[in-house]
């Protein structure tokens, strides 16, 4: 865990109850080691996720953002996680425009079974976005920023 | 709104490695947080107790508990909730076992983010609504996939119970893996004359509609309310008129025809009556040897056929029932050991699988239990057994141990013996694995009663010799070679996951592992039930098991779906999305993405709106994700407080 012995980064991920945050469960019955970093956002599903929680929360300093759901054809809403690649897919040819390196950003399938795979998706997404280092705040105030934060803005009803 | 937080340590396994203290502390900085406290086991008794008594003294109205997964207990803290006055979805937890204590090393580190975990969970949970479950009627009846032995006794026990059952095998016959088996261990019984019985009682049964030749094509739904469409293959016979004579085998021309049944040693007929005891006992036709149906002539089973009952253009049928439960049955398939070229990958025709023994040996089968090589039919004298084969072998991706094997080796030791006095049975073997009633003390009877030589170490080749066979192997416990030369050779092939598991798996939107056995709900706590409520498991699909447990699982896959269908009416979760009419402009995004069909437009003041069926959705929240104007938002997993939970950890 040579990565996590300096400072930890902020590091977001969106799972899926039913196959990641699951297999997150099942690496923790493993006992299977993993930096520190990563907190978890536990959502029903991966075609929850709308692509700009994941612009919020690096413009809110987030220095990375794993989602992970289902693998294709696995999904516990039987589709949801088809609707994630696409807009994930599209998030991500659209980060390098608002000034984030897309490998701050990963989307994987990792399922119930499946702990030691977690582990070595944490432990290598990690990883790299500690070769990253952490997220420059150049963003706030920026014309960007002031154009995108309101599309960002939560919803008050 | 008043929040209280409990920290628990879950003895040492989350104190070990997070100050639960410091995390209880540092609760109480958190907005809205009015009370914290660290517990030694919060879903004890004493735990929960101590939860109801702060709600009163605090008049807490939300709690989050920080502990194991929500996966695990968040019912149990509901209910605690529900006991203590409040409304259970004002409740939130953090997962600070699975997630921080049991895969962080450092303590400084797990505390900070069992910290901020709780802060998250603080944040959704002031965003929290007062839901309330509705309810909804729900089918009496259950399906069960799959006739094997674990599926004929969870049909039964359902049956009995009073539900109506659906079961279906994709086989002509029901029976599985035991229909083929001659005798079981460890007493030795004969297969046939245990199961048989069963499967009478599954054609008998008031409450058992049996559709044998055919499979799931396509599962809605959901619990309390599944739509099953199954496909029943064409038999090309009417199974309505047929009486089971088997006039129309005796009379069938094409008697070269490959026996399913027998694995393939031996030869049927393109019609025929697998077994004598198939349930049902029916005749269907292979469509690939028939000669009517492949070149066009022929026809000798319809002019025998006394009922008429013969039918060259039947086609498949699509039948499409209600249930409110599914058993998943499907048990397993055999290593296909040609993929080890050292065992001869297919060449050697007295190189065998441990099943084709076995209608070797069965007395119905195709030598009617006269032990006879394939080659040339002569009676073997030395019997070579080898085990692990497709098993604890991590070069050909099966590294688990499939854990009847060992058992049903020293099991046809013993019937070899029993059939041929003379003969000399040699078993290579790993180790052996017997655990069990009266099973350790069965393959020592193996040995020690019936002189079976057990070797311990793996083969490295078979080689043809004068008609016989070379096998060249280690043993390892004295440290040198062997050589034994053998008549027959007999691979004690490892289960794997059944044809077309996977795609199953996927219709009854259930997990499966890495080698496609269907995932339990838990591997401890719900061995039987699945992540997708109403699926329960019986037997080996849930990975390889012997007749007793899997006969076991299919009483206990009976009793989930008994309970969960003696209700007349079942609670709905109110976890699921809402339209704001003010927000929606008709659209209909979210209408064309719902996977489930659970959004109708309807009009409203002249407007088209999306209006949210309650009970069909199942939430998802992909319609939240789609809609452009935030109007539909998926209850308790909402924008904000998605957003919330976002914020508590960045800003
Ligand atoms: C050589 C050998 C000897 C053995 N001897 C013994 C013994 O002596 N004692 C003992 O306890 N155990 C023994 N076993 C183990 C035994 O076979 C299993 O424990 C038992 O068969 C498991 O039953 P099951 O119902 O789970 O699966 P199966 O017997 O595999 O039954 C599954 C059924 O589901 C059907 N099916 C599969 N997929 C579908 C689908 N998609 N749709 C519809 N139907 C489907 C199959 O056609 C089959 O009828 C032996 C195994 C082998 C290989
Ligand atoms: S049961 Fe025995 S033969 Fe079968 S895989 Fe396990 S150790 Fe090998």
């Amino acid at each position: 865990m040579s990565v996590t012995e300096g400072k930890e980064l902020r590091i977001i991920g969106f799972l899926c109850n039913w196959c990641s945050y699951a297999g997150a469960d099942t690496a923790g019955v493993g006992r299977f080691a993993q930096p520190t970093d990563l907190r978890i956002v536990r959502l029903p599903c991966t075609g929850r996720i709308n692509p700009l929680f994941i612009v919020r929360a690096f413009m809110n300093g987030a220095d990375g953002v794993l989602v992970s759901g289902c693998h294709p054809r696995d999904c516990h809403y039987s589709e949801g996680n088809f609707y994630a690649r696409r807009r994930l897919e599209t998030l991500k040819a659209l980060l390098p425009v608002i000034g984030v390196d897309p490998g701050r950003f990963e989307y994987t399938w990792v399922s119930a079974s499946e702990g030691q795979r977690w582990r070595s998706v944490v432990a290598s997404f990690t990883e790299q976005v500690h070769a990253l280092g952490s997220m420059p705040r150049f963003m706030s105030g920026t014309s960007l920023d002031l154009c995108l934060r309101p599309a960002v803005q939560p919803r008050v009803f | 709104m008043n929040i209280g937080v409990f920290v628990c340590h879950c003895g040492s396994n989350i104190a070990g490695t997070v100050d639960t203290e410091a995390v209880a502390k540092a609760a109480l900085e958190y907005r809205e947080v009015v009370f914290a406290t660290d517990a030694m086991y919060a879903c004890s008794e004493p735990g929960q107790a101590g939860i109801v008594e702060a709600i009163g003294t605090y008049a807490l109205d939300g709690v989050v508990v920080a502990s194991c997964t929500p996966r695990m207990h968040e019912a149990t803290f509901r209910r605690t909730l529900e006991r203590a006055g409040l409304n259970r979805y004002m409740f939130e937890m953090a997962n600070i076992r699975e997630h921080v204590s049991w895969v962080g090393k450092d303590k400084a580190a797990n505390t900070r983010k069992a910290a901020e975990l709780v802060h998250m969970a603080v944040e959704k949970l002031r965003r929290n609504e007062r839901l309330q479950a509705g309810e909804f009627d729900i089918a009496k009846r259950v399906m069960v996939i799959g006739g094997g032995v674990a599926g004929i006794q969870a049909a039964l026990d359902c049956a009995d119970g009073g539900l109506e059952v659906v079961l279906v095998e994709r086989e002509p016959s029901i029976g599985g893996k035991m229909s083929k088996l001659d005798k079981t261990f460890p007493t030795v019984d004969c297969s046939s004359c245990i199961l048989g019985p069963k499967m009478v009682d599954v054609a008998q049964h008031p409450n058992i509609t049996l559709y044998a030749l055919s499979e799931v094509d396509s599962v809605d739904g959901f619990v309390g309310n599944f739509n099953v469409t199954v496909r029943r293959k064409a038999a090309y016979v009417d199974w309505d008129a047929c009486t089971g004579c088997g006039e129309c085998a005796a009379k069938c021309p094409s008697k070269k025809t490959p026996d399913r049944f027998n694995e393939f040693i031996g030869l049927t007929t393109a019609i025929n009556i697998p077994f004598p005891q198939a349930i049902p006992k029916k005749a269907s036709i292979n469509a690939n040897a028939c000669i009517k149906l492949t070149k066009g002539k022929c026809g000798a089973c319809a002019k025998v056929c006394p009922t008429g009952a013969i039918r060259f253009d039947q086609k498949d049928e699509l039948v499409t029932e209600k249930v409110g439960a599914i058993i998943a049955a499907t048990g397993y398939d055999l290593f296909d050991f040609t993929k080890y070229g050292e065992y001869g990958g297919g060449r050697y025709p007295d190189v065998i699988t441990a099943m084709q023994y076995e209608r070797l040996l069965s007395a119905s089968g195709p030598t009617e239990g006269h032990i006879r090589r394939p080659s040339d039919g002569a009676e073997p004298r030395d019997i070579v057994f080898i085990q692990c084969v497709g098993s604890r072998d991590k070069s050909i991706g099966r590294p688990y141990c499939t854990g009847f094997c060992c058992m049903y080796t020293a099991k046809q030791t013993i019937l070899t013996k029993d059939h041929m006095p003379d003969s000399q049975s040699y078993v290579f073997y790993m180790d052996i694995r017997s655990p069990g009633k009266n099973y350790d003390e069965f393959t020592r009877r193996a040995m020690e009663e019936y002189g079976a030589k057990y070797i311990r170490g793996r083969v490295s080749a078979i080689q043809p010799k004068n008609g016989r066979y070379l096998v060249k192997g280690a043993d390892t416990l004295l440290g040198r070679q062997v050589e034994i030369e053998a008549d027959l050779v007999v691979l004690a092939v490892g289960a794997e996951a059944a044809r077309g598991a996977g795609e199953l798996a996927e219709k009854l939107r259930i997990s499966y592992d890495p080698y496609g056995f269907f995932l339990e709900g838990h591997p401890k706590l719900k061995p039987v039930e699945t992540n997708t409520a109403g699926v329960y498991l019986a037997g080996s699909c849930q990975g390889p098991k012997d007749i007793p447990s899997s006969v076991a699982q299919g009483g206990a896959a009976a009793a989930k779906a008994l309970s969960l269908l003696s209700k007349d009416k079942l609670a709905s979760d109110p976890q699921v999305s809402g339209v704001k009419l003010a927000r929606c402009i008709g659209c209909g995004k979210c209408e064309s993405v719902c996977p489930f069909g659970a959004i109708e437009m309807i009009e409203f003041r002249g407007m088209p709106k999306a209006s949210i069926i309650e009970t069909v959705c199942q939430g998802c929240g992909v319609c939240t994700a789609a809609c452009p104007q935030g109007a539909a938002q998926l209850r308790h997993f909402t924008d904000n407080q998605i957003l919330a939970e976002v914020n508590a950890l960045c800003l």
